[in-house]
């Protein structure tokens, strides 16, 4: 009975997990059924165009890196010294806790919300524009909860004998989290950084509502120049009449995916060469 | 209260680094235009008028490369209120400025250029399937759209008895777009006065979908969405019942759109320049661009160009500079291409 049992909840997990890929599988299928013929180097190197066979997504490929590095430039450090004061400093205060309950919370809100806030402070109030800068800054506010929480509990898996080797030794508090807990804390750091790039890169929502949702014909020149990005551009060929602009959007989804994946992969490696590197 | 200074102390690194990079952007960052690097020009506004200008920008850049031209879309009403606020150069309308945006740019002290630029027409769709509607009054539009019609008509032979006993499935574009504005004007007799419990969408695309895949479907879209997807719409005629612009039902295409007997659904299209950027020669060299290949980019995205003589007194306003609004206030309802002229050599 228990054997049972338990070949059952085997079968349920690897259904749901066949579920996942299949669905996946068909997705990823579909798209280079539709978009597949359509990519070339010419659709990577080409900009918005009205006609569909001239058009390209050089400038929201660029518009795309130019905001995921910059989103992960502000998020990663603001993000993990967050986290290091509520972990390391703050962690038995009730207000402590009160702001741990907020940022769980923070990490669910509509990224619609974001893009409010976005407008209204960065675009607006600090006078951005719609500028790089906004969009990344936009980002950054969506992707910190998550890099706030993962970066805590990666904290929290450094064994507490290290710290107090550390202390024993006559390391202050701020040498023990920078030369010990930090590095050992890495590569939970950096999942937790992709997890949520993953997620910001594909974000439409706030960024239109900064006003992203634009005729753009130029990649990024700077932090101050005007952008689009791929999700966007995406957004604006769906939404053309021509069928043939269908295609193109597929062709771009196809782009984004690459981009993801190869952004990950390369997060991976370097996270697996910082775990190496703690275990030694 | 206790959220606030941690929300502040987390917010305050990104607002320091903001401000050391504006600090280090120095003179390029102001207006968030950019004086170093390529002139760039601005536009803004409604989705209608989007596509020709995207067309003109596309081609002005080949002939211009040294200078960047951006258009965005956020509705006739959006692209005005940020054309007050002077943060854009150019502002995209399908419609005449109106009353309280004339107020909003006055008191910002913007002064702007109004330039008609193409006629654009809101076609009458049912689905291909939908043999019986063959043509439709602008009374029965009114029946169907007018507000206290919300609830009631809800079926095809409440319009007209000879219509079958269904349901009328309706479809519209999007309450904040200049095409509702407009199409509640000229059906109901006042703009935005329309029945709620229709499908509304500032996405074109989502009404070509619905009606194309719903047989009991009619609605309104641009007449540019019309043409992209002929062979999935019925086009329906429309009858004024007033014979002296053409007599029976009419069906909206570039010949009776521009001879202005496809009423009341056809309408101008403008830009609107402000003033103090076209004191910069990229704007001005774009406004006249813009005038100078309206006709035949207009063809080519599905609009009606105003014909040659009219873009010359178009050309003649832009080059006189001169201010405010033919059509604010005015009733734009049935303005045909004559009438615009008189108007503009009225001036």
């Amino acid at each position: 009975m228990r054997k049972q049992a338990d070949l059952l909840f085997h079968a349920v997990s690897l259904a749901a997990l066949v579920i996942a890929l299949v669905a996946l599988a068909v997705l990823v299928f579909d798209i280079v059924a539709d978009g597949g013929s359509r990519l070339s180097w010419q659709f990577l190197t080409n900009i918005a165009s009205r006609h569909p066979e001239e058009a390209g997504v050089y400038h929201a490929l660029m518009g795309s890196i130019w905001v995921i590095l910059l989103t992960g430039a502000l998020a990663l450090p603001i993000g993990v010294a967050a986290a290091v004061y509520l972990e390391e400093y703050g962690t038995r205060s009730r207000l402590a806790r009160f702001i741990e309950l907020n940022i769980a919370n923070l990490a669910a809100v509509p990224s619609i919300i974001y893009g409010l806030l976005g407008l209204g402070l960065f675009v607006r109030f600090l006078g951005m524009g719609q500028s790089v800068m906004a969009g990344a800054s936009t980002l950054a506010l969506l992707a910190l909860p998550v890099v706030i929480l993962s970066t805590r509990e990666a904290l929290r898996t450094v064994p507490s004998t290290i710290r107090e080797g550390s202390y024993a030794l006559g390391a202050t508090k701020w040498q023990t989290i920078w030369n010990q807990v930090l590095p050992m804390a890495l590569p939970g750091i950096l999942t937790g950084l992709i997890l949520s790039l993953s997620r910001a890169i594909g974000e439409t929502a706030p960024l239109i509502a900064i006003g992203a949702l634009t005729y753009i014909p130029f990649a990024p020149d700077g932090i101050w120049s005007k952008f689009t990005v791929l999700p966007i551009q995406i957004f604006n060929w769906v939404s053309r009449p021509q069928p043939e602009f269908k295609v193109n959007a597929a062709a771009g989804i196809l782009v984004l995916l690459v981009l993801l994946v190869s952004m990950n992969a390369v997060a991976i490696v370097v996270r697996d060469r910082f775990q190496r590197r703690g275990r030694a | 209260m206790l959220l606030l200074p941690i929300r502040l102390a987390s917010l305050a690194p990104i607002a320091a680094l903001a401000v050391t990079f504006a600090a280090c952007g120095g003179g390029s960052s102001s207006g968030g235009t950019g004086s170093s690097g390529p002139a760039l020009v601005s536009l803004d506004g409604s989705s209608t008028v989007f596509p020709l200008s995207e067309a003109v920008a596309e081609e002005f850049q080949k002939s211009n490369p040294n200078m960047r031209v951006t258009v965005g879309i956020s509705g006739t009403g959006g692209g005005f209120q940020k054309f007050c606020r002077a943060e854009i150069d150019i502002s995209d309308a399908s419609r005449p400025i109106s009353a309280s945006e004339v107020e909003a740019c006055g008191k910002a002290g913007v002064e702007y250029i109004e330039l008609p630029v193409a006629y654009d027409g809101i076609a009458i769709a049912t689905n291909p399937k939908a043999d019986w509607a063959d043509k439709i009054t602008v009374a029965e539009l009114k029946t169907l759209w007018a507000p206290d019609a919300q609830g009631k008509v809800k079926t095809w032979n409440q319009v007209r008895p000879a219509w079958p006993n269904r349901e009328i499935h309706l479809f519209g574009a999007g309450v904040d777009s200049g095409t509702f504005d407009y199409f509640t004007e000229a059906i109901t007799g006042k703009a935005k006065a329309s029945r709620g419990d229709f499908t509304s969408s500032e996405d074109d695309n989502v009404l070509v979908q619905g009606i194309s895949s719903d047989e009991l479907a009619l609605g309104f879209l641009p007449f540019a969405y019309y043409e992209e997807n002929a062979s999935r719409l019925k086009l329906v005629p429309v009858d004024d019942e007033k014979p002296d612009n053409g007599a029976g039902p009419i069906a909206p295409g570039a010949e009776t759109i521009r001879n202005g007997t496809y009423q009341p659904l056809s309408r101008p299209i403008f830009i609107y320049v402000s003033r103090t950027a076209a004191e910069r020669p990229e704007v001005q060299r774009f406004v006249e661009f813009y005038v100078k290949n309206a006709d035949e980019l207009a063809r080519e995205v599905n609009y009606v160009g105003l014909g040659g003589a009219a873009y010359q007194l178009v050309a003649d306003r832009f080059a006189t500079r001169t201010g405010g609004s033919v059509f604010s206030g005015a009733n734009t309802i049935g303005v045909t291409i004559d009438q615009l002229l008189s108007k503009e050599r009225a001036r």
